[in-house]
């Protein structure tokens, strides 16, 4: 059974077709990327995934499970954590309690035992903080844990949301553009932990990516959309030769 | 031992409070300024948790204490006095001790319901909308009070006081002034608790970006529940006290102008901070008392002070910090957790 398994995804808004007949499979500790230009639906297809947007037609499955009436935070729970195109922590909290946050399903106690501070609700909050100080040291965060997210670097940022999205401890980690902004030296640090992430945990990686390096060092398989609908789906190599990718981002007459 | 320093001084203060008005070294009136004191800072606190550290703008607040003041008032005077549509007494006033704070709670209890009036709807609308739909449940709790002549409808309630008698012939302390503060050490507490755990975290990750809240595994509508039912819940246990502590209840002192007082008080503490909310419902209270010569006027005075205070520090007194984040070095002491 693929871990996720996108069948016939369309997603319309109003009269515009953002995602059309869009369709995946993944299984388990794959690297995969999904590139296009601008506005060709790949983020819908992540919203789409993550259980953000419900699909006009088609369906997702997650471990076989059909996602279609969830609710995101559902989705979520079964092991599906994503960053966003723009980055969207809290930022008045600090990044420790950015990566408690997001543990929130892991939390499963209920108020009762959180206002009468009961051993279940002491041992979660432990296991909750222990996962949070671990990431923050392996993903060289440690320092900042007492910082407001909005008082960081735009790379530490970015690291912060990975880290946060990790802490969920999925088996499919969506990044949406993890590169956009960075800085050459920044980009190099993304692609080493990224790889670190891969080599580390049993997770497959679905990434939205612009910056071709980001995508020729780490990927083995590509997607390829324009206009909500897939162009092209291959290798690194067989993507680079395809006339109709060319095409895609060069327009017509530039080859 | 450290650790405990402060619990061990709130509970010194409370007992020296009451042995203080118990023999007379404060005088009655002073007493009655402490426990609105009380009542204030449980309704501050209280919507803090909505207004301040939800990012929600719940301007309906004085509806939920009017639930609970009514409910917990009509099941004392139920069970300890002489009504005459209620009929007579249930139990005698020595169970009154007992009781009341069973009334009291069964006021919060209906108040943390009604507050799904707010809450269900928050699932799909925020903001501005939301606004009107705290406003309209203020409304309906004060109109369906008005219309209901079995409980004297707009001219209120009364007969509370058969309770406190009551628990005063069985023991002769001033037992209002002490479950004022009972109830206020217990609100705060419970919010403290509430807001530092991740659980509760979980409500200001929603006021700072909802959709990654969402996404990050935090059920948002369960943490809306949560929110506006515990909100709306002390509210009401502060109205059953509130209530107890005049002997006499009428739906108009819990309209929009309460709900206001309340904002005013939350906003000039500081949103999201409970110390700010706490400083700010003791000086919100010596203010309306110092400036009670002024009559009506006071009513230009505040809000004026309050345009002053949003000019020049919109923030509030305290910003989103703790009073142990200011001076780090009360973290010794202060663990009110
Ligand atoms: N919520 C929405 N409402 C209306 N149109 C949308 C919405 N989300 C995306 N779109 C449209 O769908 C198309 C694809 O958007 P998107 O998935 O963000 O593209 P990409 O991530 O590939 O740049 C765009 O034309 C965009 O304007
Ligand atoms: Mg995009």
């Amino acid at each position: 059974m693929p871990l996720l398994e996108a069948k016939g995804l369309t997603r319309r808004f109003g009269g515009l077709i953002a995602v059309n007949d869009f369709n995946i499979e993944l299984g388990e500790r794959e690297m995969v990327a999904l590139i296009g230009p601008n506005g060709a639906g790949k983020t819908t297809v992540f919203n789409l995934v993550s259980g953000f947007y419900q699909p006009s037609e088609g369906a997702i499955t997650i471990n076989g499970k059909d996602t279609r009436s969830m609710r995101p935070h559902q989705v979520t729970s079964l092991g599906v954590a994503r960053t966003f195109q723009g980055i969207r922590l809290w930022g008045e909290m600090t990044v420790l309690d950015n990566i408690r946050v997001s543990q929130h399903y892991r939390a499963g106690y209920s108020l009762l035992d959180c206002f009468l501070r009961t051993k279940k609700y002491m041992g979660r909050e432990a296991e909750i903080e222990r996962v949070a100080w671990e990431l923050l040291e392996a993903m060289d965060l440690k320092e900042y844990a007492l910082e407001l997210p909005r008082n960081l670097s735009y790379g530490l940022q970015r690291r912060v949301e990975i880290a946060r999205a990790m802490s969920l401890k999925p088996s499919l980690l969506l990044l949406d553009e993890p590169a956009a902004g960075l800085n050459s030296a920044d980009v190099e640090g993304l692609i080493k932990l990224v790889r670190w992430i891969h080599e580390t945990f049993p997770v497959t990686i679905w990434m939205i990516e612009h910056q071709m390096k980001v995508v020729m060092s780490l990927c083995t398989r590509i997607k390829v959309v324009d206009f909500g609908a897939t162009i092209a789906d291959g290798t690194p190599t067989e993507i680079q030769a395809n006339p109709a990718v060319i095409k895609a981002y060069l327009g017509d007459d530039t080859i | 031992m450290q650790k405990h320093t402060f619990t061990i001084s709130l509970f010194a203060g409370i007992f020296v409070l009451t042995a203080m008005a118990q023999f007379g070294v404060i005088n009655q009136y002073l007493v009655s300024v402490i426990m609105l004191m009380g009542v204030n800072i449980m309704l501050s606190t209280s919507l803090n948790l909505v207004n301040g550290y939800m990012g929600e703008f719940s301007c309906g607040h004085g509806g939920f204490m009017c639930v609970g003041a009514y409910v917990s008032s009509i099941v004392t005077v139920l069970l300890f006095s002489k009504n005459h549509i209620l009929g007579a007494p249930l139990l005698p006033p020595s169970l009154a001790l007992f009781a009341f704070p069973l009334a009291l709670f069964a006021g919060a209890a209906v108040a943390a319901v009604a507050g799904l009036v707010v809450a269900i709807p928050s699932f799909k609308t925020r903001g501005d909308y939301l606004a009107i739909i705290t406003l309209a449940a203020n409304y309906i709790v004060i109109s369906a009070i008005d219309n209901m002549e079995i409980i004297g409808g707009p001219r209120g309630f009364m007969g509370m006081n058969a309770t406190v008698n009551g628990m005063e012939g069985l023991l002769d302390i001033p037992w209002m002034l002490l479950w004022v503060l009972f109830g206020t050490v217990f609100t705060v507490w419970l919010l403290r608790r509430f807001v530092s755990s991740t659980l509760g975290k979980g409500v200001p990750a929603i006021a700072q970006d909802e959709i990654a809240a969402e996404i990050m595994s935090v059920d948002t509508n369960r943490m809306k529940l949560i929110a506006f039912m515990l909100s709306s819940g002390l509210a009401g246990l502060a109205g059953g006290l509130f209530a107890h502590i005049l002997g006499y209840v009428n739906p108009h002192s819990f309209d929009i102008m309460k709900s206001t007082e309340v904002m005013v008080m939350v906003y000039l503490g500081g949103m999201g901070s409970l110390s700010g909310a706490t400083l700010s419902a003791i000086l919100f209270t010596v203010l309306l008392e110092v400036l009670r010569p002024l009559e009506i006027w006071k009513w230009v005075v505040i809000p004026l002070l309050l345009i002053l205070l949003m000019q020049f520090r919109p923030e509030g007194i305290m910003g989103n910090k703790e009073l142990s984040d200011l001076f780090p070095k009360l973290k010794k002491y202060y663990s009110f957790k």
